[in-house]
């Protein structure tokens, strides 16, 4: 049988009252939404936590909504609300497409975007989703709040930019016109994590790239981000051999280790391949976006 | 610590460790043992219960994460003899053999047609795609549901 180590429980009935408990109890703590990574973790002792605290009563922490120019998520948002969610559809087609090979409908019912990107894995969807649209944190803590791009909320694996005393409560994605998103990944059976995925996001304005984001999954210690492959490509017109020669890069820059998913030249393979096709179906996104 | 869950529309208190899994919760304390508790790993889905009428898998769920919510088990389905029609296509079309992976398959399909009365096969399979049978290869499960969803009448038949 498998059950976590003994811990102390209790639920937040705020915000405030979740960040002042974490505050309290000190690094011991942990917040718990969907529970969906951290109880595999408590139940295989990779995390110990002492403390648990309970935040799935915060209603106030559970939509996606326009504001201010952004597509806000709050961090208790499910699996299956961001699958569902027509405004992400709109803006982002790139988080549905991920959400239908995250886990299952079952499990969707219960993990959080903020539970993904604070477990940090980095085999997890949504991180490398959050990195190529180029999504930024909020973090609060008792002095207030921050707000931290994905580049920087990452910082190692299962390690993020989330302190002692805070917690991660909303994602916020930009609105910018011209903008498509596509998410490729390969997977040994249904719901299972991946042994390569590749995020893309591109802006195109006059038939030129003006920005993009590219992140893969899986294939290192923490998300990759593929900047080199991005410096590429921007300022660039869209074409097959510019999306080969990301490819290469992503391939090159990626640092996957061989396991149970196979070896390390086959996720190379993988990196470059599907860096590749979602590229392709992101420029194709946008370009219909600015006709 | 003290809690109170609500099993099937019963009310059942007890005094359990916060560490204590939803899965282990029922089967233990209303002795409802028809929740089965598989991989432990969320991915086999034999222990899937629905909390407030959607399903979870309840092996990955402390049960003091359920305080205050309700819990609908395999043994709500049948109701004074009457079998759900769900479990009557499982009986239809033998979408069974050994019946390990069934309580959870029951579940989700009933969460399934209670959302989408009229699903199709790929609907059925998404549905059920974190549930693992390893007996039937599914497509006596994908035509039980799919005879459940074509006889929702049958709920109120003699069995």
């Amino acid at each position: 049988m498998q059950t976590p180590a003994p811990f102390e429980y209790e639920r937040a009935t705020s915000v405030e009252g979740a960040i002042a408990s974490l505050e309290r109890l000190g690094p011991e703590a942990r917040i718990i939404a969907g529970g969906h990574s951290l109880l595999p973790m408590m139940k295989l002792r990779l995390a110990n936590p002492e403390h648990l605290i309970d935040i799935n009563d915060l209603d106030e922490l559970s939509y996606i909504r326009e504001e201010d120019g952004e597509i806000r998520i709050g961090a208790l948002t499910r699996h299956v609300h961001l699958l569902q969610s027509e405004l992400l559809r709109r803006w982002y087609p790139v988080f549905a497409e991920a959400e239908t090979v995250i886990a299952d409908p079952v499990v969707r019912n219960r993990g959080t975007i903020g539970g993904s990107l604070c477990q940090a894995d980095a085999a997890e969807d949504l991180s490398a989703v959050c990195s190529a649209v180029k999504a930024r944190a909020v973090i609060r803590g008792t002095a207030g709040e921050r707000v931290v791009s994905m580049g920087k909320f990452h910082v190692g694996p299962y390690q993020t930019a989330v302190g002692a005393g805070e917690m991660l409560t909303e994602v916020r994605l930009p609105m910018r016109p011209g903008g498509g998103s596509a998410h490729e990944k390969v997977e040994r059976r249904a719901g299972d994590f991946a042994i390569a995925a590749s995020s893309a996001a591109v802006w195109i304005d006059g038939g030129v790239i003006t920005d993009v984001g590219l992140a893969l999954s899986a294939v290192g210690p923490i998300t990759v981000h593929v900047t080199r492959a991005e410096e590429l490509l921007r300022g660039k017109a869209p074409s097959e051999e510019l999306f080969a020669a990301a490819g290469e890069i992503a391939s090159a820059d990626c640092s996957p280790t061989a396991d149970g998913r196979g070896p390390v030249d086959y996720k190379r393979h993988l990196a470059g391949a599907l860096t590749k096709r979602a590229l392709r179906r992101a420029t194709a996104g946008a370009l219909r976006q600015e006709a | 610590m003290q809690v109170t869950i609500t099993v099937n529309g019963v009310p059942v208190t007890r005094d359990i460790e916060p560490r204590l899994l939803l899965v282990h919760f029922i089967r233990e304390t209303p002795g409802l043992t028809g929740t089965h508790w598989g991989c432990d790993t969320s991915n086999c889905g034999a222990c899937v219960v629905l909390m407030d009428d959607k399903p979870i898998k309840s092996c990955t769920q402390l049960a003091v994460m359920s305080e205050g919510h309700d819990i609908r088990t395999v043994e709500s389905l049948e109701v004074d003899g009457r079998l759900d029609p769900v479990q009557q296509g499982f009986h239809e079309k033998h979408a069974l053999q050994c019946g390990f992976c069934t309580p959870g398959m029951l579940m989700t399909s009933r969460a399934l047609l209670d959302e989408n009365p009229d699903p199709t096969d790929h609907d059925i399979r998404t549905a059920i795609s974190g549930a693992i049978c390893r007996c039937t290869g599914y497509q006596n499960i994908v035509a039980a549901v799919r005879w459940a969803a074509e006889h929702p009448a049958v709920e109120k038949q003699e069995v």
